[in-house]
């Protein structure tokens, strides 16, 4: 757990440029794609085998769809899903079942995600049965005693209903089903974000034990950055369908590269009044544009305190290495971390966009309408050829 | 059909071991609810009951008064041929066209001096034979097909469904009429040709169903976990699509015997003699001016009845949406 893993040394997973683009139809006769939501647009990353990897960013980023693209729940439009060396990408029918036995998913959704009409025993030996395992009945009903008992259920449960049990009960029933496989990767949507604070750290120190004890390696996606800084080795930030940096988890935390993760990590709150007063809080403008029209060049640029006048606009910034294990794609990262550049506020950030205009000075008068010049229009108007 | 279930857990689902913990359960239900009576009469006056409760109540005896009509109906069509009234096709011509309640003749003779009552009794059987079987057929054939076209997508569905808006858009009547024509009048033919033209509306029914039910988390969980198809459509999204259809199948019984009058109004239906419910309507129509009640009669039976399907297949389906919500 401690130990970060160095790329490259026994990758269990790695995603190369995927993407999964979502079409956009229009028209009454005849469907006429008129876009494209990016959902996920040229992801690479590596998760080495026994480690954690931990998935930022805010909703709509497409980091759910990155999860569930990886276990085709979703279709990849191009880049491939390597796992353990087979394309997943390529696979179909019985070799996909096949391969899905090895890696599995905790649903955000506990209740959404069990049957209602299923009891525990019949939701825990359904994979079992499936693929054939544990062998006949006596077989499963031991397997699926082992299984309660390492997430914490006593055996009274398996005659319950999954309406029957509150919501942590009902996420370790969740996890309990996903490892009945003795899967190698579990990928966890949210495994936590709809749990009582109070539960979510039961179900995060389950999710540490059983990866302690079954040699799992995890994919965990979620949105709240103290739970992922808590349970992963490396974490990357996604935003608007792309990595803009991925680090080992404390070195992400102790100095952010990414203007985006410099943003996202000041906007936690610190539990400490005076520190909480004092401290520098990065406030973007806008909103996050539409997948659907991207920003040209750097992604970021329009929401950007540190954007500058050259690159930002038109080239789009690869991901780079900065430091060991540390990616960043960000044209300046050096002269941000180094301080040599300073941020704007939102509002300089917005009229930046319209300075070129005549006539707009550098303070706005309060009526006028350019504030609001960073905000997206509503999806389904985007027109795109 | 069960009395209205006092138990607060799913009574349906309780089996072998679990019945211990029902009857507990509803003993202990049944103490909090003493308790609770006792308290209020200990108290003051009898505090005033749930009005959830309450309007239970007071839809229950519409309920079950329609619920008896189906069963009279149902019983009487089953029994015909043991009741003590003359056989549907007997000719008492010295009695015809006599009102209600003569000797002999409960409910009156129509203008050939045959028995309404007996008219009735075996007219049920066919309204009866006809609307289940083309409800029974149309859901089996129309909820699958609805059921598959709906988890599959793609090119089958695109061809299902427009043939299904094709055969919707036809005036369901005159399609009738065309078919009846051209397969003959038999009662299996009727049944057949209803039950085809209202396939349509059961596949629609459960193509939504599915398309809701199969995009559910835990039909892409059973499919991660290594369930085959066949298993996800029968195991995962059949019980979820199941209950919608059959309440719409509850609803178009009542449906299917006004469109087997409206056949037998035309001449259409099961070949006379043979007594429906419809061909009375319509062969008392030429006695409206001197004796109503030929047609009244019979005409007041059908509402009923379809009156009854209706509110009853209303609550039944109420019901189980609670069941669903609670799940």
């Amino acid at each position: 757990m401690t130990a970060v893993p160095i790329a490259g040394q026994d990758d269990l997973l790695r995603v190369e440029d995927l993407k999964v683009h979502f079409p956009i139809r229009k028209g009454i006769f005849f469907d006429r794609t008129v876009g494209h939501v990016q959902a996920v647009d040229g992801v690479s990353l590596t998760v080495p085998r026994g480690a954690t990897y931990g998935l930022v960013g805010e909703s709509g980023c497409g980091k759910s769809t990155l999860g569930r693209a990886i276990l085709r729940l979703e279709e990849p439009t191009s880049g491939r899903v390597l796992f353990d060396g087979t394309d997943v990408a390529a696979l179909k029918g019985e070799p996909l079942r096949q391969m899905r036995q090895r890696m599995q998913m905790v649903f955000q959704d506990p209740l959404g995600s069990l049957d209602p009409r299923q009891n525990v025993e019949s939701l825990l030996s359904e994979p079992l049965r499936a693929h054939g395992l544990a062998g006949g009945k006596a077989g499963i009903a031991e397997k699926i005693r082992g299984l309660l008992d390492a997430v914490g259920l006593p055996s009274a449960a398996l005659r319950r209903y999954p309406h029957e049990f509150s919501g942590g009960q009902r996420q370790r029933i969740g996890i309990a089903r996903a490892v009945a496989l003795e899967p190698d990767l579990l990928i966890a949507d949210e495994p936590v974000s709809a749990l009582d604070v109070s539960v979510q750290a039961q179900v995060l120190n389950l999710l540490e034990e059983l990866q302690e004890r079954l040699g799992l390696t995890y994919l965990i996606i979620a949105h709240d950055l103290a739970v992922v800084r808590h349970i992963s080795d490396v974490v990357g930030v996604m935003y608007l369908g792309s990595l803009v940096e991925q680090a080992p988890a404390d070195d992400l935390y102790e100095q952010p590269l990414h203007p985006y993760t410099r943003a996202l990590m000041s906007a936690v709150p610190v539990p400490d009044p005076e520190i909480e007063e004092q401290r520098e809080r990065i406030l973007l403008a806008g909103d996050l544009p539409s997948p659907a029209d991207p920003p040209s060049g750097c992604r970021f640029h329009t929401r950007c305190p540190w954007r500058q006048e050259t690159r930002c606009d038109d080239e789009v910034p690869v991901l780079r290495e900065l430091g060991p294990g540390r990616l960043v794609s960000c044209h300046w990262a050096e002269e941000i971390r180094d301080g040599a550049l300073r941020p704007r506020s939102p509002e300089e950030v917005l009229h930046a966009g319209a300075a070129s205009r005549p006539g707009s000075g550098a303070h706005p008068r309060d009526d006028d309408p350019t504030p609001f010049l960073g905000r997206d229009e509503p999806l389904p108007r985007q027109e795109q050829g | 059909m069960p009395a209205p279930e006092p138990a607060p857990n799913r009574p349906g689902r309780l089996v072998g071991a679990d019945s211990e913990q029902a009857t507990s359960s509803a003993t202990s239900a049944a103490e909090l609810q003493a308790g609770q009576f006792g308290n209020a009469a200990a108290t003051t006056e009898p505090s005033p009951e749930p009005a959830q409760r309450r309007r239970r109540r007071k839809a229950g005896v519409l309920f079950y008064s329609c619920l008896a009509w189906l069963v009279l109906v149902v019983v009487v069509a089953i029994t015909a041929p043991w009741l003590p009234i003359p056989g549907p096709d007997a000719i008492d011509i010295p009695n015809r066209q006599a009102p209600p309640f003569t000797a002999g003749h409960l409910l009156g003779t129509d203008g050939l001096g045959r028995d309404i009552a007996s008219r009735l009794a075996y007219g049920a059987r066919v309204s009866l034979i006809i609307s289940i079987a083309a409800v029974v057929t149309g859901i089996v054939v129309g909820g699958t097909l609805g059921m598959v076209v709906g988890y599959f997508r793609g090119r089958i569905e695109t061809v299902v469904m427009a043939a299904v808006d094709v055969i919707l858009a036809f005036p369901a009547l005159v399609l009738l009429l065309a078919l009846v024509a051209f397969v003959g009048q038999s009662l299996t033919a009727i049944t057949a040709v209803i039950a085809f033209v209202s396939i349509p509306f059961y596949a629609r029914v459960a193509r939504a169903t599915t398309l809701a039910v199969s995009q559910r988390e835990y039909v892409l969980a059973a499919g991660l976990l290594g369930a085959r198809t066949r298993r996800i459509l029968f195991r995962e999204i059949m019980p979820n699509v199941i209950l919608p259809v059959a309440a719409f199948g509850l609803i178009a019984l009542g449906v299917v015997i006004v469109l087997e009058g409206s056949l037998a109004f035309l001449g259409l239906s099961v070949q006379a003699p043979a007594a429906t419910w419809g061909s009375m309507i319509a062969e008392g129509r030429r006695y409206l001016d001197s004796d109503a009640h030929i047609a009244l009669i019979p005409s007041v039976v059908m509402f009923l009845t379809v009156l009854s399907l209706n509110f009853v297949g209303d609550v039944l389906r109420s019901r189980f949406d609670v069941r669903e919500a609670n799940l």
